[in-house]
């Protein structure tokens, strides 16, 4: 291994680099631009779902009931229908995603519901526990269905300007590393993962497929650059770059989301390192697969789904199947994910996280040796 | 022969069901400008290809400056330099950029590194170009740089493939000065060509056709060896007259030159002159001197008339 053959070929792959504006540009957009997007877009609490109203008693209590249901900001009544059969119709058309329904006798219902006063609910009388109205919730996605379902318990004191009674839980719930609930905690330290799975895999997959494409390749394997210099040196550049675009992604994801890293830069920084290398490496050995730049693009999308939705970016890990599983410890972007949440969130050593370290430095080494093995200094 | 660069015995590469290059035996000795002449997928490049250690050969022996290929191939590389036949550098790195690139890939060092890169910028007439990204650089340009870049680390054997098929003739006279000049400091070259007039300035040459050698001399050697006489005839009714001429069994080929013919005949034929002069619309017959291209059509057209025949 020569180092000052290895230097030449960054100092040119930097070279090219700068002069290909729209790469240059896409390191810097990429990660501004889909932060941005996914971090207001992604929301897992569901908001403004439009809904139609069926007022069968078509009285003042109905119309209070309506509005204080929409203020709960999780439904938007976007229509009223005289019946039911309107309704579904409206539903199946897509118009809106669910229909509440307000019996005739929801005055009736509403006065001995529990909800209301102080005394113990007899659970055994038919007339005190039935429910004041009914959703009929298009159940497809089952996010929205859920949404409505955290209606079903909605507390009615403000209607009736009486006391609650309070609510009797089995279990007290305290969400410790993100009370506020806000989904983009969890977002932005995986966004870094899916973005850099993203742009590093693609950058390096068309590494060597350029020079090919380019007609470069019988020219450089005419020197005397030895394939495991070549593959290192294609990769280190890009490593300063995913530098740039964590930093670039972290900064905004705390002064546009307001998420702060709790635990160490250093550790941050290590398990970035580990994790850009991966991705190279990963990318350059589709560089050698791929006969193509187009090729070597399909192959990286091919990567990058599974990264997206079983590295635990999109889903919890643990929910997922066995098989699923196996699948997703296979992607450095699961291991890497995993290992930003710990310390993005809860300040965990890197020490408590040596498997998916060590898991992430072994794929980098062995997937060196084997882009290297793959490329040829041949032709055929 | 032990100054021998080049040493190839029954070279073969096939692909799939091609054969690009058959039983090539080849002996190309130190210090000559060696040339391969033929049409376009002759098989040039592949041979080349195979003589560099960038193709596995199918069968046969090849050893290049006492290495043998494709096993000591790493141990070429400082040996040998390559111009390709398509422009092989990077478009947008500079002139500079470029010739530094392959410095460090050769591991050139400091003073002598900078030293080497004027040199070259100077000899190739570069020197003005040299912040000038390659990929703006016109066909000539372009093949300069290449041959710097080729023989910046003074390689003891060239390999140009197809080196002047983008350049206008000015710039080909040029560059074969260069060739020339590389020769005299003791560079041997190989180079591959389909132009006729580069052909006949090798020392020594082969003539491929579909991946077979059909001559290997020297030019001159070549056509004092040709196989048939040329005569030029004037003729009326100039094309019907070249079919009724090929069509004859001691008639190798017939070339129309404006009004004239150039008529291969075989030697078995005797007073060539006379012979043609009985035939329909052939006005007058002058026997002349062959050149390079009768060579060439001779060697190459016998296959093809097997064929038919």
């Amino acid at each position: 291994m020569n180092l000052s053959r290895i230097f030449s070929i960054v100092k040119k792959e930097l070279l090219q680099l700068k002069r290909d504006k729209t790469t240059f540009a896409m390191v810097v957009m990429i990660p501004l631009v889909q932060l941005l997007l996914f971090g207001f877009a992604i929301n897992t609490q569901i908001r403004d779902i439009p809904v139609a109203v069926v007022d069968q008693s078509n009285s003042a209590l109905g119309r209070v009931l309506t509005q204080t249901v929409e203020a709960s900001q999780t439904v938007k009544v976007v229509a009223k229908y005289p019946s039911v059969i309107l309704a579904e119709k409206a539903m199946a058309q897509a118009k809106v995603r669910a229909v509440l329904v307000i019996p005739r006798d929801v005055a009736e219902r509403l006065s001995r519901h529990q909800a209301l006063g102080n005394a113990t609910p007899n659970s055994s009388n038919y007339q005190l526990v039935r429910p004041i109205g009914q959703w009929l919730v298009d159940g497809s996605d089952t996010m929205i269905t859920g949404a409505i379902k955290g209606l079903a318990n909605m507390p009615l004191g403000e209607l009736m300007k009486q006391p609650v009674n309070r609510q009797v839980t089995t279990f007290a719930v305290t969400p410790y590393y993100n009370p506020a609930q806000r989904s983009v905690v969890n977002i932005v330290p995986g966004l870094v993962g899916v973005i850099l799975t993203m742009t590093m895999v693609m950058f390096t997959s068309a590494a060597i497929v350029r020079e090919r494409e380019r007609g470069n390749l019988e020219m450089l394997i005419n020197t005397p650059i030895s394939s495991f210099e070549l593959m290192l040196a294609k990769i280190i550049p890009y490593i300063f770059i995913g530098a740039l675009q964590v930093t670039i992604i972290l900064s905004l994801g705390y002064l546009v989301f307001d998420v702060k890293v709790v635990g160490s830069l250093l550790q941050l920084a290590l398990m970035t390192l580990l994790f850009i290398s991966a991705s190279l490496v990963l990318g350059l050995i589709i560089s050698t697969i791929a006969k193509s730049q187009l090729q070597a693009m399909q192959l990286t999308v091919f990567v990058l789904l599974p990264s997206i939705l079983l590295s635990g970016f999109m889903f919890p890990y643990e929910g997922m199947p066995e098989v699923a599983q196996y699948i997703a410890e296979g992607l450095p972007a699961t291991h890497y994910i995993r290992a930003m949440r710990a310390i993005v969130l809860r300040d965990v050593e890197v020490t408590e996280m040596t498997y998916d370290a060590l898991w992430l430095m072994g794929f980098t080494l062995l997937g060196l040796v084997i882009a290297s093995l793959r490329f040829k200094k041949r032709l055929d | 022969m032990s100054d021998a660069v080049i040493n190839a015995n029954g070279l073969t590469k096939q692909f799939g069901e091609v054969i690009a290059v058959n039983q090539l035996d080849l002996t190309i000795n130190k210090g000559e400008v060696y040339g391969f002449l033929g049409p376009n997928g002759c098989g040039k490049t592949t041979a080349i290809r195979m003589l560099t250690g960038l193709l596995m050969p199918t069968s046969g022996e090849v050893s290049v400056l006492g290495l043998s290929l494709p096993k000591q191939a790493n141990l070429l590389r400082y040996k040998i330099g390559y111009m390709t036949q398509k422009f092989s550098l990077y478009d947008d790195l500079t002139v500079a950029e470029n010739l530094a690139f392959l410095a460090d890939a050769y591991s050139l060092k400091g003073q002598y590194k900078r030293s080497r890169i004027d040199e070259l910028l100077a000899i190739y007439d570069l020197a003005a170009r040299a912040n000038q990204l390659a990929g703006s650089m016109s066909g000539g340009q372009k093949q300069r740089l290449a041959l710097a870049g080729a023989t910046i680390h003074k390689p003891e054997l060239l390999f140009l493939d197809e080196p002047t098929s983008a350049v206008d003739p000015e710039n080909r006279r040029d560059f074969w000065e260069k060739l020339f000049d590389l020769s005299e400091l003791g560079t041997s070259i190989l180079v591959s060509t389909h132009y006729m007039d580069e052909a006949e300035r090798c020392h020594k040459l082969a003539i491929l056709e579909k991946g077979i050698k059909r001559a290997d001399d020297s030019p001159e050697q070549l056509m004092v060896n040709l196989n048939c006489q040329v005569v030029e005839v004037e003729v009326n009714n100039s094309r019907s007259t070249k079919r009724s001429l090929v069509s004859h069994q001691h008639i190798h080929s017939a070339t129309q030159l404006g009004a004239r013919l150039r008529v291969l005949v075989d030697n078995s034929v005797n007073d060539a002159e006379a012979w043609l002069l009985q035939f329909d619309n052939v006005v007058a017959a002058k026997a002349v001197r062959p050149n390079l291209e009768d060579v060439f059509v001779s060697v190459t057209g016998e296959r093809n008339r097997e064929q038919t025949v």
